[in-house]
């Protein structure tokens, strides 16, 4: 087990010139040892080759990896004792499941019977253990991908274990059982965790800390809630959450803001920052924008032009100006009429602003006008 | 329930003609044959398994079919093990491996009565590279005097003109495997022998048993190549059985007996190949010995 340091880029071409160049732009970062990680991200945005460079199967093209301070940039996986685990099942197929279970400590020498107790446990703890003397070849896809987390967990001593999108081709039943499971024997073996998803659910529920990555860059590193709260990226709002961030074109004048051709007064806090921004973007989540009366403060009048049942609650799609604007109501309401003209809230606690992507104003101040507690 | 529409048939019709007139028609004219003594073109008497009876007891034909079996499995055992090893070592990707693939493939594009010819000359002491080269080494070798020789040489021929296509299949198998295979491989600390034995080859496994099949049927059935090298000489060294069959048939018109033997080396062939399959389909499928009584 070790403190994993990166400090790094990687581009895939032998001579990149321009950021689109790069497959992972220059990145800092450290993972704890025994922490549980997740990079999230959509496809393409790098997290595969991030991990693949932690775990020696690409070498970066600049920058060093480092375990517990020593580099291990031109290491192997098998010298950095890596386990990883890919998004699709890989067994050897000629294979028994306890032969598969056993391969990576048979090629490092473990004694036999030392084998046989760490392959009894990690299958009962996969639910293997019935499966063991069968041909690993004619098992299920997910019983497969239950001997690829396996093969990666069998071994005690390893550095981190790394997960490619590893449930990917679990039923989706079987994935709340199998992630479960991973959390338990995180718990259990304390082993350093990093797992690979474009699944907002399966990061923020796996990891202590969620890494969200975009176009080689890892824009936001922090936990489930800094994340929902305060995107310090607009991508991470407009990533996580479901729907994503709503963001309102706004601009300082005249000693408040101006949001879809309406003025909204705000904290004298926030009005230095502002009105040096300029144009900005007022973020704010569709969990946190609610209905009020005519005129209410911090609220905008818009026209509803859609509204869905999701079950839990009314979801909300009005325009404000040119922007469509989406928001959770309680389903113990009545849903507005579409065509009709309701007044939300989208200025409170929870307003974030932007200047281009960046976050404009730390998180934990209050955006209300004079009078509101901050 | 389904309306029947027996217009179907009719899409079925021309496939069902062109089977008829290649394959059924002919091999129905060959058991045709094999049951009747045909003596001038319209007196023929039927001798039910007369000609079947007389073929096995041919002790030409004997030695011809031993032949044959000996050259077929040499010809495996050679082909296969080369083909993948020049597989494995072909390169991946790049130019390399467009200029590989063209350089492997060229000798699958000859003729075979060119191959034979080629080797004829090239085996030739006085003016071909391999004889000569032989002779000015002191190995006393001639395709035509001995039969070791020659029949070496057929070998060694077929070696060369069909090895790529054994490495041409591997190749293709081996570019199917994908890239998580090896770099799980690396990750559990596999060596190059094991990445072999646990991935490559089982991953091989189908184009192998093409491979196989297919090597195994041509070298059963080879007769251009020694024909125009060695003539079937020196004496009977590289008659095979094709050739014993032509000569029978074509050379002395004895066509009932050609014909009874014909059917019955299409049956060898069947069965070998039946007995080659269900070999190879078990070989690593097959769940481990013992496992069902645990």
């Amino acid at each position: 087990m070790a403190r994993i340091d990166l400090d790094l880029a990687h581009s895939y071409l032998s001579d990149p010139k321009q950021d689109s160049d790069y497959a992972l732009l220059p990145l800092q970062m450290s993972f704890v040892d025994g922490g549980a990680y997740a990079l999230l991200g959509p496809s393409g945005c790098g997290k595969t080759t991030l991990l693949n460079i932690i775990s020696g199967l690409v070498r970066p093209s600049q920058g060093a990896v480092r375990f517990d301070g020593a580099d291990m940039t031109a290491r192997s996986p098998q010298e950095r004792n890596i386990a990883q685990v890919f998004q699709f099942p890989v067994v050897y197929d000629t294979m028994t499941v306890a032969d598969n279970l056993a391969f990576p400590l048979r090629n490092r020498g473990v004694a036999p019977d030392r084998i046989k107790t760490r392959v009894g446990r990690i299958a009962e703890m996969l639910e293997l253990s019935g499966q063991l003397n069968q041909r690993a070849a004619h098992l299920a896809a997910d019983a497969k991908q239950k001997i690829s987390l396996g093969r990666g967990l069998v071994r005690e001593d390893v550095s981190a274990v790394l997960f490619d999108e590893p449930l990917t081709v679990i039923d989706p039943h079987l994935k709340w059982q199998l992630r479960r499971k991973l959390k338990e024997i995180h718990h259990e073996l304390k082993l350093t965790l990093i797992y690979v998803t474009h699944d907002q659910v399966e990061a923020l529920t796996f990891a202590d800390q969620v890494v969200v990555m975009t176009r080689g860059q890892a824009v936001q590193i922090g936990t489930a809630a800094e994340l929902f709260e305060r995107p310090r990226h607009r991508f991470v709002g407009h990533f996580i959450g479901s729907p994503g961030m709503n963001f309102i074109p706004a601009r300082w004048r005249e000693g408040a803001i101006e949001v879809a051709g309406h003025r909204l007064p705000i904290a004298p806090a926030l009005a230095e920052r502002l009105s040096a921004a300029g144009e900005f973007m007022l973020g704010i989540r569709p969990e946190y924008v609610t209905q009020t009366e005519a005129g209410a403060s911090g609220a905008l009048p818009v026209e509803v032009s859609q509204v869905q049942d999701i079950g839990t609650y009314w979801l909300l799609a009005a325009r404000a100006g040119e922007t469509v604007l989406r928001a959770r109501l309680n389903l113990a309401s009545a849903a507005p009429d579409v065509g009709a003209t309701v007044w939300l809230k989208v200025l409170g606690p929870h307003s974030c602003f932007y200047g281009g992507d960046q976050q404009l104003i730390a998180a934990g101040v209050e955006p209300e006008q004079p009078g509101a507690s901050a | 329930m389904k309306p029947i529409n027996q217009k179907a048939w009719w899409l079925v019709l021309p496939v069902f003609i062109c089977v008829a007139f290649s394959a059924v028609l002919p091999l129905m004219t060959v058991v045709n044959y094999s049951v009747q003594d045909i003596i001038s073109p319209d007196r023929r008497v039927f001798v039910g398994t007369e000609w079947f009876a007389a073929v096995m007891r041919d002790e030409e034909l004997h030695s011809a079919l031993w032949r044959q079996l000996t050259f077929s499995l040499a010809v495996l055992a050679v082909e296969i093990p080369l083909g993948i090893a020049l597989a494995l070592s072909m390169p991946a990707r790049g130019w390399q491996a467009s200029a590989a693939l063209v350089l492997v493939a060229l000798s699958l594009l000859i003729p075979w009565n060119v191959v034979g010819t080629i080797w004829q000359i090239y085996g030739r002491a006085d003016i071909g590279l391999l004889g000569a080269a032989l002779a000015w080494l002191g190995v006393d070798y001639s395709y035509t005097g001995d039969a070791t020789d020659a029949w070496i040489t057929v070998l060694v021929m077929d070696v060369w003109h069909w090895t790529p296509l054994v490495a041409l299949l591997c190749y293709a198998g081996l570019r199917s495997i994908p890239d998580a295979y090896y770099q799980a491989a690396r990750i559990d600390g596999a060596s190059r022998f094991a990445v072999f034995r646990y991935i490559q080859l089982p991953k091989m496994r189908g184009v192998l048993m093409i491979a196989v099949l297919l090597r195994f049927m041509d070298s059963f059935m080879i007769y251009t190549e020694p024909f125009v090298l060695t003539g079937g000489g020196p004496g009977n060294a590289t008659t095979f059985l094709s050739q014993y069959l032509t000569q029978k048939a074509v050379g002395q018109f004895d066509l009932g007996p050609a014909a009874a033997f014909s059917l019955i080396y299409f049956l060898i062939i069947l069965l070998l190949c039946f007995i080659l399959y269900n070999w190879m389909q078990r070989v690593g499928t097959a769940d481990p010995e013992g496992a069902s009584h645990e």
